[in-house]
Parts: structure tokens; sequence; C-alpha cells
């Protein structure tokens, strides 16, 4: 190490120094009410010097690491994670976390060049290329089976069953918007206001109207994919940025509509009491209202509470399967294709005849379609809808799925669904710190991964059939 | 015509405000061309730095207005822009060449980060503070209606006027501003003749977030009141200013910031309240629906 070590030194001395800048007034100085009093603070500069003095054995670890040095930077990593998850006594819980996961970033940085090289010899033996091949032909099919069978698994209790509804609505709004961004390349902002236009459609017309489910989740759809066609409209020949905030905007008015339009929507009271889906006119509950039967009843089982869940699980894996079904066959038709080519170059594509609004305009819609569809479910799964439940975050989190699990990678979305919904609801106690990672890991794919967990795209169509063990 | 008048001055000053915030999200664009999402949640960070750097001063003693004011404003520009910098060296400046919706998901990335790592260090609640200029003077009355002046007001109103003339003739005289604008012009043959395009990127970054963090502490000193979200809402109506003046153009920036302040103020005062957002983002759909170049800006020629 000898020569570099002063100016690495001096490098992670100068990035303790900015942290220290950054942290110094927002970190360092806490404020809080005192009743009657007004605002005063606390000092937390051991907080700071702690998670500074980290930051520069984190910027140490990672130089040494970069240069190749394994063991020193193996050894610093050990130390900081140790401390991190040992037992000394530090501040605060966020100090813990921030240690010990800054150790096990420098550890993995340090053995990545030899994990990456051992993936790549495993990954090119003709074993590994066999293997490969089945699992990207199988993998879905696994995954598919092991989804409908899940509600008869020993633990599948009603905690599971209610978060893998939840990851499932994600899955398919992450399925839906995938048409929109990965494969159309439009970014869409605002795409919570179609799921916030489907889930009103569902709440107004049952309630008000007293229609069923499975008439209304197609009116839902056609509903939201008119608004996508109201907005899109006008703001598609726009360039893609200046698109990006115009369906903001559109989100944000959507959202201050339902707010304050308060004779249809009951602005922030929400809408209560809303039905839920029923099973050949068979509703799920321990009595059921005039005229109706419970599905207990119909199938002669004892009622349990968890049926209904079961049913409303089912519901959304077939609505998500149809999505991507749907999505995978519009790919291989003419406007699929010039979905994929407007998002390369769409200037190429005028060229050649393609209408860029129309095609934009067909991807809006239908993305907005399901998108209603899953806010026409989300109503009736909830029984209670507010604005409350489609702000601006909901569509940053749909779109970080989509951009985490790979633009236009249907399988990415679905890791990346578990991992982010999946994750979080499970470590409760990670509850706060949630969102914080949510943008890290924005902004860490876009500057390490910038094409997704799943970068590996299959190409929408081949020139030539791949040759069995040919290289493809 | 009291009413009005009244209304006018309040839109002057909340378009100061806007002006000052837009001008980060202008410069930006300009040089780099992407929408620096995160700029919102940099003017945020400044309020609050403002917030704490007030309650530091009266800690200390300093009970003279101006002078706190001039310190808070020095403190709060100087580590706000460290966060700007902080941001371009990290979430932006790696990004350069990749495809061309990366910067914005990356900055989308950053302003859920700031934001919630004010909620956690500072809490979620309401913080009042900042409240140190009181008092005004009756302009005249009309109708039985007092029309009022702060001095708030005037300060704010000054303190912009003064910071957007220095900061002009840097743009147009100083060796740095040429930099700049040889940058906006044509990055590739700037560095081509000897100008480091990382360091005036950098140093555009430094710049839009100090102007950001003199808006934050006006908007704390103006309203009394801040928390981590101030900066989504104002940080749109911002970019609608940008956008409304023409992006990459400075007295745009100004220009759409007091045109919504006006738009804002005037629709509160003479509509409703309730719509008065709704107002702001309609705006902004219809500019860039129907001129895209906004009102002082270049049209952008598509070249293959």
């Amino acid at each position: 190490m000898g020569p570099r070590l002063p100016s690495m030194l001096k490098d992670a001395g100068l990035t303790a120094f900015v942290a220290a800048a950054l942290g110094i007034f927002i970190v360092g100085f806490r404020t809080y009410d005192v009743s009657g009093k007004g605002l005063t603070f606390d000092y937390q500069f051991t907080d700071l010097a702690i998670a500074v003095a980290t930051i520069f054995v984190g910027r140490l670890g990672l130089l040494l690491a970069a240069e190749g040095l394994r063991w020193p930077a193996l050894v610093l990593g050990a130390v900081l994670g140790g401390i991190g998850a040992g037992p000394l006594a530090l501040p605060s819980d966020f100090l813990h976390w921030f240690m010990a996961l800054g150790g096990l970033l420098i550890i993995g940085r340090a053995l990545w060049p030899w994990a990456r090289q051992r993936m790549s010899t495993a990954q090119h033996s003709r074993r590994g290329l066999l293997l490969g091949r089945a699992g990207a032909k199988w993998f879905g099919w696994i995954l598919i089976a092991g989804a409908v069978a899940l509600p008869f698994a020993p633990f599948a209790d009603q905690k599971t069953m209610d978060l893998s509804v939840l990851i499932l609505t994600y899955i398919m709004l992450g399925w839906g918007l995938n048409i929109v961004v990965g494969l159309a390349g439009l970014l869409d902002l605002g795409y919570v206001a179609f799921y916030a236009v489907g889930a009103y459609t569902y709440a107004l017309l049952s309630t008000e109207l007293g229609l069923g489910f499975w008439i209304i989740l197609p009116l839902a759809g056609m509903m939201a994919a008119s608004f996508g066609i109201l907005l899109g409209f006008p703001v598609l020949r726009l360039r893609g940025d200046y698109l990006a905030i115009v369906t903001l905007g559109f989100g944000e008015i959507i959202r201050l509509v339902l707010i304050n339009w308060v004779d249809l929507t009951h602005g922030p009271d929400g809408i209560r009491s809303i039905p839920g889906p029923t099973l050949f006119g068979a509703v799920f509950a321990e009595t059921a209202p005039a005229g109706h039967q419970t599905f207990s009843e119909m199938m002669g089982l004892p009622f349990s509470a968890n049926q209904r869940l079961i049913f409303l699980y089912y519901i959304i894996l077939v609505l998500a399967l149809a999505t991507n079904l749907f999505t995978q066959r519009l790919r291989r038709l003419p406007v699929g294709r010039a979905w994929e080519a407007l998002r390369e170059d769409e200037t190429a594509c005028r060229a050649l005849g393609i209408n860029p609004t129309s095609t934009k305009l067909t991807a809006f819609a239908i993305g907005a379609m399901f998108a209603g569809i899953a806010g026409s479910f989300f109503a009736a799964k909830q029984r209670f809808i507010s604005p409350e439940s489609f702000v601006f975050i909901e569509s940053a989190i749909i779109l970080a799925i989509v951009v985490l699990g790979g633009m236009g990678s249907q399988i990415g979305v679905v890791l990346a669904s578990v991992l982010l919904i999946g994750l979080p609801e499970w470590f409760r106690e990670l509850g706060s710190y949630r969102m914080l990672a949510f943008g890290l890991a924005m902004v860490l794919i876009m500057v390490f991964r910038p094409r997704g967990l799943i970068s590996h795209r299959e190409p929408s169509l081949r020139l030539h059939p791949v040759r069995p063990g040919g290289d493809g | 015509m009291a009413y009005f008048s009244q209304q006018l001055i309040n839109a002057v000053t909340l378009g100061a405000i806007y002006g000052l915030i837009a001008i980060g999200y202008t410069m930006v664009y300009g040089i780099i061309g992407m929408i620096n999402f995160a700029h919102g949640e940099v003017f945020m960070i400044g309020a609050f730095i403002s917030l704490i750097g007030f309650m530091i001063c009266s800690t200390l003693g300093i009970g003279s207005a101006p002078v706190a004011i001039i310190l808070v404003l020095f403190m709060s520009m100087v580590f706000t822009a460290v966060y700007g910098w902080s941001i371009e060296r990290l979430a932006y400046r790696p990004l350069r060449g990749s495809f061309k919706l990366a910067p914005l998901i990356s900055a989308i990335g950053v302003s859920i980060v700031l934001q919630n790592y004010v909620q956690l260090a500072q809490g979620a609640r309401f913080k009042p503070g900042g409240r140190i200029v009181e008092g005004g003077f009756n302009l005249f009355t009309a109708d039985g209606f007092d029309v009022r002046v702060s001095w708030l007001q005037i300060v704010i109103v000054i303190v912009t006027v003064v910071l957007m003339a220095g900061f002009s003739l840097m743009i147009a005289r100083t060796p740095l501003g040429r930099k700049q604008r040889a940058c906006e012009q044509d990055m590739k043959m700037a560095s081509l003749l000897g100008v480091d395009v990382d360091r005036t990127i950098s140093l555009t970054f430094v710049m839009g977030a100090a102007l950001a963090a003199v808006a934050g502490m006006l908007f704390l000193m103006y309203y009394g009141i801040i928390d981590f979200f101030i900066g989504f809402l104002a940080g749109i109506k911002a970019f609608t200013a940008a956008v409304l003046g023409g992006i990459g153009s400075l007295p745009g920036a100004m220009l759409g910031g007091l045109l919504i302040g006006v738009i804002e103020v005037f629709w509160a005062g003479y509509f409703s309240s309730e719509y008065k957002d709704v107002a702001a983002f309609s705006i902004l759909i219809l500019v860039l629906i129907f001129r895209p170049s906004g009102l002082l800006g270049k049209p952008e020629i598509e070249k293959v």
C-alpha cells in the first residue's frame, strides 16, 4: 500500500469533512417542542462524531478494496461491522445499523472481484449454461406454481396472506407501469392517479348504484384508460422529462380534486363500507344480506375469516397474471414493437412512419387501465378509501419497483416488489427507515446498475432461433 | 382597489421567494439539461439550517435582527451549498452519459432520501421559528381597508433584488459566468478549449443551492413555520415558474416566479384557497402544452 496510503487518507479525510459539514446542523442540533416554551434544541455531537468517524473508516475501506488490497479492507470492514452489531452501546439504534451496514458494504466490496470471477466461470461452464437456460425457462412457472399453492402452505396465516395480497397488488401495478416506463420509455410520475380513478370508480358505483365487483372491474379499467387518453392526448408530444413533471402535476390535481370535491367523494373523510367482491353471488362474511348467501353456506364449510383473504388472494393473482400475459402478448404485436422502438429512438421511428403520439397513447391508456383495475381491487379489499392512499410517494414506490427490477423486465418487478414491499413489512422496526432505503436504492441502482437487478432481457424478436447449446 | 393592492404586495413577496428557487432549476437545466427534482428539498434543508441558525443566534444572545439575519444568511448559504455540491457529486455526475431518464430517477431518489433524512433527524412535526422581523407600516387606507407593508416584506424584496442583480452580473461579467455560458452552449467544445466542465457544473449546483438556502430563510421568516415536506410543493411551484419564464433563462425565472406568486395569491384571494395548488399545477400543464419554451425562452431545435 505504501505510497498510495497518504492520498487515500487524504481522500477519506475530505469525505469525512464534507459529511461533517452536511450533518453539523441537521444532525448536530435536534429541535423539539417544549410545551409552552416553544422550540428548543439538544446537542447531538457524539452521534455526529461517530457517524463521521464511520464514514472516514468506510471510505478508507472502500478505497483499499478498490486498490485490490483485500485483507486490510476486510479487517476494516470486520471491525466496523463488529462494533455496529456488537454489544457496545452506541447513542442510537441508527448508528448500530449504520456501522453494521457500512462494515458489510466494505466486506462486500472487497470480495466483489473474487465473487464476480467465480460467478462468471460458473456461468460459462457447460453445466452453468444449461442450468441458466433451464432456469430462465422454468423459473417463472415455478414461481406461479408456488403462488397458487401458497394459501395451503402450513405457514400461511392471516398476516402472511395479507402481505401476499399487498405484494401482488404492487406486482400488478409494477407490471402495469412497466408497459409505460419499461416498454414505451415514458416516465410517468402520476401513475397513482389512475389507481385512484379505479378505486373511486368502484367505491362510488358500488355504494351509490349497488353494482357488483365483477361488473365494475372492467368499467373501472375503461374509466382509468379514458382518463389516460384524456391526459395523454395533449401531453404526449412533450419531451421525456417534461412529460414526467406533467404527469406528476396531473396526479396531484386528481388528489386535490378528490380532497376538495366533498359532494362526490366525501373529501378527506373518504368512502366507507364499500362492499367486497362476491363469488357467483356469494358474499364473504359471517351473515349474508337479504337475498344473498354466504360463501360458507354455499360450499357447506364452517365460516372462517381466512376464506375471504384467500379469495382476495386468488383474485389479485389472476388479475396480475392476466396483466403479465397481456403484456407479453402485446410485446410481440406490431404495437408492442413500436413501443420499444420509440423508447430507443423517436426520430428514427417517425422517419419509419410510426405515429409517435398514437403509439404512446396506447401504452399510456393500457398502463392506466391496469392501474384502474388494481385500484378497483384495492377499494374492494380495503372497504375504505380516502385521498390519503393516493399520494405522490405511492407513484414513487411503484416507479422504484419498476426501476429496481430493471425496466422492461417482468420477473424483475416480482423480485423488486418482494424486496421493497415484503421486507419492510416483515421487519417492522425498519419502518421509519423504509423510505430512506427506497430513495437510496433508486440512486444506487441508477449509479451502479442502471438496467436494474435483472438486467438481462429476452429480446422481443430474434433474427435466428436460438441453437441448442450455442451462445444465443 | 385597496384589497387588490394588498394582494399585489403579498404576491410580489411570495413571487420573490419562488423566483430565487426557480433560478436553481433554470441554471441546472440550462447547463446539463436535467430537471433537478431534489432542488425543492435543498430549499427545505436551507430553511431548516436557517431555523437552527436563528435558534443558535438567540442562544448566543445576538439580539440585533440585522446581525442575526446576515449571520444566518451566510451560514445557511454555505452549508446548503455543501448539500448542492454533494448531491451533484454523488447522484448526478456518475450518470452523465447514462440513458435519458436516469438523472431524473436518481433525483427523485435524492429527494426521497433528503425528506426522510430531515424527518428522521428533526422529527415530523411543524417547527415554528424565525419570526425576528416584526411590524410594518400602513401604506394607505382606502374604502376602510388598510394596505399594510411589513418590514419583513421589504427585507425579502431587497434581499432578492440584490442577490438577483449580483447574480446576473456574475453570469454576464465574470470568468465563471463565461465558463457557464460556454458549457451551456457546447459542453464538448468548452472542454476542448480548456474549461473545466466538471468544476463549472459543480459550481452551478453550489450557486443554485445557495440561492435556494436564501429562499428557505426568507420562507421561514415569512411564514414562521416549516416542516420536512415544504420542499415538495415549493419545488414544483418554482419549477413551474422556471418553465413559465422559459427554462434556461435567468430573467425568465424571475419573471416566472413573480407570475406564479401573483397567480397563487390572487387565486386564493378572489376564488378559493382550496384550489390554489390546482391552479399552479394547471398552469404548469398548460404552459408545457401550449408554449413549452416559456415566455422568454428560446424554442428548442431537435437535432439528429
